[in-house]
């Protein structure tokens, strides 16, 4: 007799596993890969040494930076916009792909985002996730986000340890080191109707200290509050491209 | 018959003890209505918005237990409420400057915590720009607490009492950052202060004497530009004409803008309660409050760019002297001061 009662919600419950199961899949539809370059090199942590436009020597110790306001725009100029906040870092490599759910199907043209996380995040208390400030990525002595973290050493370096250590935030004008970029597909990013995509963005970190203005280790190893973050960000606005 | 007399007292003494213990269980319990966001109705609307974080009885003793707990610094030695005390008003009074951890001296005097939530911008500066995350700031630095978030973390993580208090706050017992940060922002947030005599005689529930009545005009004329009523801050940054301290290399606002015009501005502190968070200034200079009007009197100085108002210093008789720090000592909330919420729960009760 309990059967009898029982039998009919296996059925609801199995019908609806089966539902939830066949619904849109829950898995990142497009996926961005971040390449961290140093100009035509690879960059890998400690080991290799690099040159800057000056040719002076270093090493790279730490790279890390904000990603938010993703967008991406279809052929018709339709934008999508998504607003989660990503931590990249290069110690870290699941950090350096990201996934982003329920894209339309379409043709894409351009990608836009912002390095650095906007002034609503940076004056919103308490956060989680990216944003949690146990990821060392934050100032307290004047709160808000780090965009850009860059350490590493060079024997020009005057700095302790011949250190270099570049800390680029601020949302406040006239120190503001968001940058936005727009990167344009040279050949149209498909989202077919199956949901997958796949882009690779290329972040060179050498552009810090290249253009417009070419950094002197030997005169500026430091930057780690509103002295000259400018000229840095400044050089950052355009150190992501395409990888087709 | 001498059994029957011990037995009595016994029971006696039991009950008295009970008795007692019932009592000092309500001193320390924090009930639905301990906090309740009911704010003063003369006050303007807070900046804090508690939205995202609206106090319960279980959030607050929870931020209470972190606000009294030396658990946040390295060494376990320093707590939020020893450099915060409750009888100061949560600044610390007689300490110039403040002492963190292994005795180390800060560079800046501990500020009373009231009202809070009515402040667009904390510290003497204003480098902080939301109350919630204020606390990162004193645990992570290096004179203070000096204590990782992280390690902070894994301390409370693996405590006896905490994991059961943040669940019994936040639903489950996972400990984040966000978790332990709005709980002590549900502590200090509800540190109100307005039930001096001066607010009860702005509510005609007392009256005050002829000296402090003198004082208030005084205030009124001289300082309330500055010192706005009813917070007695306009939460701007200004320059009071005090000089720059080359020991502490202390030069103020400029260092979280940048703007030349910054130079030794800094934020205009309330005054409620100034009678108990001696000594006085961001540097803790002045012992007493004759020393603060001397100097707005004589002693300020136009080196460091001072504000307008203040270029000609501010003309008072001794006499006016005497009646504004009257009226200033009519500013002392004795029901926050000795408000039962705000105790240190692992003291004895007072
Ligand atoms: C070593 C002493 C010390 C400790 C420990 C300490 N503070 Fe403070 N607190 C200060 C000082 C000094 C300032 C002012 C700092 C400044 O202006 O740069 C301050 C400022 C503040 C402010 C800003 C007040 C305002 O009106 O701007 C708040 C809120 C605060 N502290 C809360 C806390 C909390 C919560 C803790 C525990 C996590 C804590 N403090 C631990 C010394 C301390
Ligand atoms: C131009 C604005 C301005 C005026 C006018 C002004 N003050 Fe101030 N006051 C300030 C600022 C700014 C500070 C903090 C200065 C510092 O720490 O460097 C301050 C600090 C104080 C303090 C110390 C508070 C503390 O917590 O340490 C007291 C007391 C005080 N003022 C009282 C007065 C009185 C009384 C008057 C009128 C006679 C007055 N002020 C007029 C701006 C002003």
């Amino acid at each position: 007799m309990i059967h009898k009662r029982v039998l009919p919600i296996l059925f609801s419950i199995a019908a609806l596993v089966a539902a939830m199961s066949f619904t849109v899949p829950n898995a990142p539809v497009l996926t961005i890969n971040f390449e961290n370059v140093v100009g035509n090199k690879p960059l890998v942590l400690d080991s290799i040494t690099y040159k800057n436009e000056l040719g002076q020597p270093f090493t790279i110790t730490k790279f890390k930076y904000y990603i938010s306001n993703i967008s991406l725009t279809n052929s018709e100029g339709k934008v999508f916009p998504f607003h989660d906040t990503y931590l990249v870092n290069e110690e870290e490599p699941t950090s350096k792909k990201i996934g982003i759910d329920y894209i339309p199907s379409g043709f894409y043209t351009s990608i836009t985002f912002t390095i650095g996380v906007d002034s609503a995040g940076n004056c919103s208390g308490a956060q989680t996730g990216a944003l949690d400030p146990i990821n060392a990525m934050y100032w307290v002595w004047n709160t808000g986000y780090i965009f850009v973290k860059m350490e590493g050493k060079s024997p020009v370096s005057k700095s302790p340890g011949n250190l270099l250590e570049f800390h680029i935030g601020g949302y406040k004008a006239p120190y503001n080191c968001i940058r936005t970029v727009t990167l344009k597909f040279t050949k149209a990013l498909t989202i077919a109707d199956d949901g997958y995509g796949y882009v690779t963005i290329k972040a060179d970190a050498a552009e810090l200290f290249k253009t417009p203005t070419a950094i002197d280790f030997s005169k500026l190893s430091s930057v780690t509050d509103f002295h000259n973050s400018i000229t840095i960000a400044n050089n950052y606005a355009d150190m992501f491209s395409i990888k087709e | 018959m001498r059994g029957k007399y011990l037995y009595i007292s016994l029971a006696v003494l039991f009950i008295i003890a009970s008795l007692a213990f019932i009592g000092d269980d309500k001193y320390w319990t924090i009930t639905k209505e301990d906090v309740k966001l009911d704010f003063p109705k003369d006050f303007p609307k807070p900046l804090y918005d508690f939205k995202n974080n609206i106090p319960t009885p279980e959030g607050f003793t929870l931020g209470r237990k972190l606000f009294f707990d030396p658990v946040l610094s390295k060494d376990s030695s320093i707590s939020c409420g020893f450099c915060h005390q409750r009888i100061a008003a949560f600044a610390h009074f007689d300490h110039p400057v403040s002492h963190g951890i292994n005795g180390l001296l800060g560079k800046r005097n501990v500020p009373p915590l009231q009202n809070l939530i009515w402040e667009k911008e904390f510290m003497w500066d204003g480098g902080v720009n939301n109350l919630e995350v204020q606390p990162i700031s004193p645990i992570t630095n290096p004179v203070e607490m000096n204590e990782d978030l992280k390690d902070v973390i894994m301390k409370l993580q693996r405590s006896r009492v905490y994991p059961a208090m943040f669940k019994a706050a936040f639903g489950d017992s996972v400990i984040t950052s966000q978790r332990l940060l709005r709980a002590l922002t549900q502590f200090t947030g509800l540190m109100v202060s307005d039930n001096s005599r001066y607010d009860k005689y702005m509510r005609h529930e007392d009256t005050l004497s002829k000296t402090e009545l003198h004082g208030l005009q005084l205030f009124r004329d001289k300082c309330a530009q500055c010192h706005r009523e009813p917070l007695f801050t306009d939460n701007t940054y200004r320059n009071a004409g005090i000089a720059y301290d080359s020991t502490f290399k202390d030069s103020g606002r400029i260092k979280i803008t940048g703007d030349k015009r910054d130079f030794m501005k800094f934020r205009v502190p309330s005054l409620r309660n100034i009678e108990m968070t001696y000594p006085y200034m961001h540097d803790g200079r002045f012992r007493n409050l004759k020393q603060v009007l001397d100097h707005y009197t004589q002693t300020f100085t136009k080196e460091s760019g001072v504000d307008p108002i203040l270029v000609n210093g501010i003309l008072l008789t001794e006499q006016d002297k005497t009646d504004i720090i009257a009226f200033l000592k009519t500013l002392t909330d004795k029901t926050f001061l000795y408000d039962r919420r705000f105790a240190d729960p692992n003291m004895v009760r007072y």
